[in-house]
């Protein structure tokens, strides 16, 4: 099982401009690497990243081989209303993986 | 003759090893980038606080023909295995030799769940050793006093400072004599094994601190030890009661 940690502002005032992180553990393997047997590696990375904020896209993101393992984005966005963010990594095998947050605006 | 004892009393002194006072004694944390030592500072930026994590959900997991969890003995980890890790290794009953953590998990696997024992350096081991020496982070050093250990721990003293390998390198030739200088673009930390298992960029994982100890017999070009063998566990007292007062960083980030 992947683990992914988020992190989000609980509460936030309206108009101002909130921190979002979030990391995922997964291998990020290239496909460029042999394994110990002479065979090569294959290719598994994600590929894309989407966060949704109150269910409209507010951050999206494609990854590529050269990204580092357990690959940790940053980015800001304006608190407009309370709602839940939500954090979608899709894969190369086409799993997918989710996390939430929830934030409160005054 | 007088001469004679000036000149061996010369030689003694070039020969022993310089080792690091307390006032001095430096985590590796401290040789690093800020961009490294913020990475680990924030848990939410940490990359090892992933595998805490999933060690606190198998924690909680039933394993083994005794359908027993980690937690139907131990119960909640932040108050049983507060300062564990902090003290391992340990003196084992059993054997009558020094036991570190990820070789009493097995133990409990083997004797309490009844489940066969985990590889050494597989993920689950290290991630339930990462998240049971997590309760220990920020705690100082405190190695065990028994006195049972103190020929174990002179026997990894004495590995420590052993010449070893092509190079004819011992640990204490660079973490002893030349910390503070450089290994090609890197500075040489005093080797104090304060945040095992820990993140470290180069491996792009978790990694066990006999690893670590691999990493470097390899670079020496030595034959390493096998993973779980007795004379990582003899270093890593000798490192534990050497790096005494120093905090806990479980899970460090390391480049």
């Amino acid at each position: 099982m992947t683990r992914a940690l988020v992190n989000v502002p609980k509460t936030a005032k309206r108009g101002e401009v909130i921190e979002i992180r979030a990391m995922i553990q997964h291998v990020m393997e290239t496909g460029y690497r042999e394994g110990p047997n002479g065979v090569m590696i294959p290719r598994h990375i994600i590929k894309r990243f989407v966060c949704k904020y109150g269910g409209e896209e507010i951050f999206s993101a494609e990854l590529f081989p050269a990204i580092a393992a357990n690959p940790f984005l940053s980015f800001s966005a304006v608190a407009s209303e309370s709602g839940t963010i939500t954090f979608e990594w899709t894969d190369d095998k086409g799993e997918t993986q989710t996390a939430s947050a929830d934030i409160t605006v005054t | 003759m007088l001469r004679f004892v000036l000149l061996a009393a010369v030689a003694f002194s070039s020969m022993a090893r310089a080792e690091i006072p307390s006032k001095d004694k430096r985590s590796g944390f401290d040789f690093m980038s800020p961009q490294t030592q913020a990475m680990q500072s924030d848990e939410t930026s940490n990359p090892g606080m992933l595998w805490v994590l999933d060690g606190e959900r198998m924690w909680s997991e039933s394993q083994g023909k005794a359908e027993k969890s980690c937690a139907s003995c131990h119960e909640d980890a932040a108050k049983t295995m507060r300062g564990v890790a902090a003290r391992y290794p340990a003196f084992d009953e059993q054997t009558k030799r020094p036991i570190d953590l990820a070789g009493r998990i097995n133990r409990c696997r083997e004797t309490r769940q009844d489940a066969p024992p985990l590889a050494r350096e597989s993920n689950e081991l290290l991630t339930l050793s990462a998240y049971v020496a997590y309760q220990s982070h920020g705690m100082p050093i405190t190695p065990a006093a028994d006195r049972r250990l103190d020929k174990y721990r002179e026997n990894g003293r004495a590995w420590f400072e052993r010449r070893l390998g092509q190079l004819q390198l011992s640990c204490a030739s660079c973490h002893d004599d030349r910390w503070g200088a450089r290994l090609g673009g890197s500075v040489i930390p005093q080797g104090h094994p304060t945040g095992y298992p820990l993140y470290r960029l180069e491996w792009q994982a978790v990694g066990s601190l006999q690893r670590r100890l691999r990493g470097c017999l390899v670079g020496v070009r030595a034959e390493p030890f096998e993973y779980g063998a007795s004379e990582y566990v003899d270093i890593e007292l000798f490192l534990m009661s050497r790096a005494a007062g120093l905090k806990m960083e479980t899970p460090a980030v390391r480049p």
